[in-house]
């Protein structure tokens, strides 16, 4: 089913794959959260390569924009706002048995995925080989999104508006303070 | 690569599970739980190579779900802060008992 | 009507059919009616709470009430009554609905026996070789087992069906004046009733399931009634003893039963009979059948090791012991074997197992009664004796000679205990003239009884040599048929040719043979000490008592005059060739020939190609029976002095052998000590405490309890308020759950 990768390619496909591997462990590892932050920066951004790499140029773009620019910058300016910055305040992880449980309870989870991933979807999902290559032919790379977007998930669409009012409008309730009920 | 795609998926979405199960400090489960979403995204990428761009269009979706999500989260771990001047787990119980 | 079409096919072709023997069904309803109507006024009449203020101070011996049960709120204690001599009744006023009871009573009683009568009546016309089955309804259709609810009208069951009916009529008459000034006077006739209704089942059943019915049915009614008084505790207890020392019986029937369909796959008669060949003539199978079953008889007809109940049973009222001690339950043993017929003809062993055991019961018992002073021990030991006798004829296979000295014995029997009756109701009256606190019933107090009570003295006399075995009368002809029955079998047949337990048969039969005639002569010993010391001699009464004795009404002596007769023309019913051939007294052998059909195979099948005995020897065996007889008698007249006897009060412990013998060879204190006291500790240390206590109520009820409190903290302990414990509880979920669909 797959084509021929040249080596580039799949050089750099298993670079930015490690990178955003050993990022991850890192950024679970460390203690302070604004060090953990900057690590999933770093592993939304070799994220982002693998996107544009697997043909989704514009999620990639999104994930550069959305994730790491916005979100991780919501995380930090919280964490900086509520000084949770300096190590001596910092709370812990749990302890080596609660680690090693984990460690576990990890394994096992990935080896049942595994096994889930063993199973064969259907043959009717599969498209051609080059309906990808048409698409992108025919409309450009936002225009391969937009059209299922705005055609055949337009309710989905408009529920998650709806859903980032309501969550914004939340956001601001709850960040307000404690006599913000009372005015 | 579609293999080797789901092998690093499922590797970061067992660190983002790990990472969870292990902190204490509710800010850094959270961001154990977006890069669990980011490996998700990655999978529906790697599928949308085969299987159209079905699973972009889902990836826009988790995107914006997670955004409103962390407002969210976030907003209520301000609150929380603002009450009990901490954000470790272990005294965030009020509703032990 | 439903019921009488309801047949089995094969009674179509029965020459019963169509006529008054379809009506067999309402033989054993009529007394089922009885008990309903008879219960019902007895609760019309009720007084419901604390011991029934009406109720005699004195039991039927006049005993004072030693032990009295009172129930002080709700639990009975036993509490330790002074005799109280106000407490007496003079003029007591009868049950409400007496009158009505002693129509219906005895009355449903009559009218079976008529019926009884009409189909006797078309059995002789008809002369059936088979049997008159009349299905009801399946009872147990359970895959290969079939029971029906059946009724079998053979002549066997007619015979006992005479029985039953004629004397249990005649004994419920005589209940009439016996029971007179009773306050339970209702549930006393419902009781028998009852009694009378089981007792038909269990000679009507065409299967052993349903005589098995009849057989429980007959042990709860014995308990009931001979716990009559209940507020006795003495009798309360006696009833228990009754009921358990059967139960041990039953469980006996109840395994051959088993092992039968487990072997054959059928229990109705018919379906055994066919099919007995196939488990091996005298083969171990059949043997342990026999077995096993001869323990249920030993239960019900009080034979060694189960006899302990019966004397005991006394305490029951006396028309109780005449008719379900003397005439009807404890032969029902007798019935279940001469039934059972082609089974245990087929074994050799267990034939000579029922006949040596029933000889040494005769024997045993019949030298407990020489040293009894309570005239009805003694004559329930004399039961017991006799009935040893009958399970010597159906052992060495002379059914129709067991059968033949039941009949016998119900009427000579019966007539001892009801005219035993009599005197006691003549020595209660007396004692209860002077509040006097002695014994009605001992001896001791007795003597010259028969100035008083004069009829009842010719009468007993007539039973006493019927008992002996003097002729003319019925006991003569029957208690020579089994001994000379014995004699033959000794010579020649299935049971001298084996061996039991290492001893030759026929060496056993000779050894059977002597004891009967022992017991023979002892019989006629202690009967005529009993009516020495009761009717002869000089009064013991006492002055004051003695005017208030007098001869009882003619309700009660008139069913002993019947009886007397009966007693005296029984013997008609089964004479010997050997009597008719010297002296041509009627027809012979009438017994015989009727029941030919039911039990003459099994007969045969142990008589078979034996040589017959010769007439002469035949005569010089009467004739050893009638001289042992009247040597016994005389031995008695000449060598007991009524004179010489002290008065109840005044007697002295017996000594020695005689006094082990008083004392019933301390067989009761014997099971007591070996058996029914380690019950008690084995119960109360081990069943009690540990697994009553500790393992059901403890580890069971209890433990489940605690488990489920444990279940329940352990769920407590997941519900922290801790989040972060939510968060791992939730991928141990998701573990969990993709484990069961990965993991399948």
């Amino acid at each position: 089913m797959e084509p021929h990768y040249p080596l580039f390619y799949v050089f750099h496909f298993y670079l930015f794959g490690v990178i955003a591997l050993a990022s991850a462990i890192t950024f679970v590892t460390r203690k302070s959260p604004v060090a953990a932050a900057l690590w999933l920066v770093n592993t939304m951004f070799s994220l982002a390569a693998l996107f544009v790499m697997l043909d989704a140029q514009f999620v990639g773009v999104m994930q550069v924009l959305v994730y790491a620019g916005a979100i991780m910058v919501v995380f930090l300016f919280v964490v900086m706002l509520l000084n949770l910055g300096h190590p001596s305040e910092l709370a812990d992880a749990r302890g080596g048995g609660w680690k090693l449980a984990a460690t576990l309870i990890g394994f096992g989870l990935l080896s049942e995925i595994i096994v889930i991933t063993k199973t064969k979807l259907p043959s009717q999902l599969v498209v051609a080989r080059d309906f990808n290559e048409q698409q992108l032919q025919k409309l450009n790379a936002v225009g391969m999104i937009a059209e299922p977007l705005f055609r055949n998930y337009l309710l989905a669409f408009e529920l998650t508006s709806v859903l980032l009012l309501v969550a914004i409008t939340g956001a601001v309730v709850l960040g307000r303070g404690r006599a913000a009920g009372a005015r | 690569m579609l293999a080797e795609s789901l092998a690093l998926t499922a590797a970061l979405f067992i660190i983002g599970v790990i990472g969870v199960l292990i902190h204490r400090n509710a800010i850094i489960i959270f961001m154990c739980v977006e890069l669990m979403l980011t490996a998700v995204n990655l999978t529906f990428v790697a599928f949308s190579r085969f299987y159209g761009p079905a699973g972009q269009v889902f990836v826009v979706f988790v995107m914006t779900v997670s955004a409103a999500e962390a407002a969210v989260g976030l907003a209520i771990i301000i609150s929380i802060f603002r009450h009990r001047q901490t954000v470790d787990l272990k005294n965030i119980n009020l509703l032990k008992g | 009507m439903l019921l009488q079409s309801a047949v089995s096919a094969a009674s179509q072709l029965h020459p019963l059919s169509g006529t008054i023997a379809e009506w067999v069904w309402l033989l054993p309803i009529l007394p089922l009616a009885g008990f309903v109507i008879n219960g019902l006024l007895s609760l019309a009449g009720a007084h419901f709470g604390p011991s029934d203020p009406n109720t005699p101070a004195h039991d039927d011996a006049g005993h004072p009430h030693a032990d009295r049960v009172v129930f002080v709120q709700g639990d009975p204690q036993i509490t330790h009554v002074e005799a109280d001599a106000e407490d007496d009744h003079h003029g007591v006023k009868r049950h409400r609905w007496a009158g009505a009871v002693s129509v219906v009573g005895p009355g449903v009683l009559i009218l079976s026996f008529l019926l009884a009568l009409g189909i006797w009546q078309a059995m002789v016309a008809a002369n059936p070789t088979t049997p008159f089955l009349q299905t009801y309804f399946s009872w147990m259709p359970v895959g290969d087992l079939q029971i029906n609810a059946a009724f079998q009208l053979d002549q066997l069951s007619m015979v006992m069906i005479l029985v039953i009916t004629g004397v249990g009529a005649l004994i419920h008459v005589f209940s009439i004046g016996y029971m007179r000034d009773d306050p339970g006077y209702p549930r006393f006739f419902s009781y028998l009733n009852l009694f009378v209704f089981f007792m038909l089942v269990l000679v009507l059943g065409a299967n052993y399931p349903v005589l098995f019915v009849g057989w429980e049915g007959v042990g709860l009614c014995s308990y009931l009634l001979i716990g009559f008084w209940f507020n006795d505790k003495a009798n309360a207890d006696a009833g228990k003893k009754a009921f358990i020392v059967n139960r041990v019986g039953d469980f006996g029937l109840l395994v051959a039963m088993f092992m039968l369909f487990a072997n054959i796959g059928v229990l109705d008669f018919v379906g055994v009979s066919a099919k007995a060949v196939d488990l091996g003539a005298g083969s171990a199978l059949v043997t342990t059948i026999c077995l096993f079953m001869f323990l249920g008889c030993t239960g019900k007809s009080a034979q060694i090791p189960l006899y302990i109940w019966l004397p005991d049973a006394m305490a029951g009222p006396t028309p109780v012991s005449a008719l379900i001690h003397a005439a009807t339950m404890v032969t029902a043993g007798v019935y279940l074997i001469a039934r059972s017929s082609f089974l245990f003809s087929l074994s050799p062993v267990a034939s000579l197992t029922v006949a040596v055991v029933g000889a040494v019961t005769a024997i045993f018992a019949a030298t407990i009664g020489l040293k009894q002073w309570d005239i009805k021990k003694v004559l329930a030991y004399s039961t017991i004796s006799q009935l040893g006798y009958m399970f010597i004829g159906v052992g060495v296979g002379a059914y129709v000679s067991g059968m033949f000295h039941l009949v016998t014995h119900a009427f000579f029997k019966a007539l001892l205990f009801l005219g035993s009756g009599s005197v006691i109701h003549a020595m209660h009256a007396a004692y209860h003239r002077t509040h006097s606190a002695e014994d009605a019933q001992d001896m001791r107090n007795m003597g010259g009884l028969k100035r008083y009570l004069p009829v009842t003295c010719v009468l007993m006399w007539i039973a006493t040599l019927a008992i002996s075995g003097i002729p003319p009368f019925s006991g003569f002809f029957s208690k020579d048929e089994i001994l000379g029955s014995v004699f033959a079998r000794a010579q020649g047949s299935t049971l001298a040719s084996a061996s039991w337990l290492g001893v030759p048969g026929s060496t056993l039969l000779y050894i059977v043979y002597g004891i009967g005639l022992a017991a023979a002569f002892l019989t006629a010993v202690y009967m005529t000490r009993m009516m020495l010391y009761t009717f002869h001699g000089p009064t013991r009464t006492g002055t004051e008592e003695e005017q208030a004795l007098h001869e009882a009404p003619w309700i009660m002596t008139g069913p002993l005059v019947i009886l007397a007769i009966l007693t005296i023309a029984g013997g008609w019913l089964n004479l010997p060739e050997v009597i008719t051939d010297l002296v041509p007294l009627g027809p012979r052998e009438v017994l015989a020939h009727w029941l030919d059909p039911v039990v003459g195979g099994s007969t045969a099948r142990i008589i078979a190609g034996a040589p017959a005995v010769p007439t002469s020897t035949e005569e010089a065996l009467i004739a050893t029976a009638v001289i042992i007889a009247v040597v016994g008698i005389l031995f008695a007249i000449l060598r007991l002095k009524p004179a010489n006897l002290p008065r109840a009060r005044d007697a002295v412990p017996e000594h020695g052998f005689e006094g082990v013998v008083a004392h019933k060879y301390y067989v009761d204190e014997g099971i007591d000590r070996v058996i029914v006291e380690p019950t008690y500790r084995v119960s109360r240390t081990f069943f009690w405490r540990i697994v009553d206590n500790g393992l059901i109520d403890g580890l069971l009820v209890n433990g489940s309890a605690a488990l489920a409190r444990a279940f329940g903290w352990m769920g407590s302990r997941l519900q922290t308020g801790n989040v972060g414990i939510y968060a791992w509880v939730l991928v141990v979920g998701v573990l969990a759950m993709l484990g069961a669909l990965t993991l399948r």
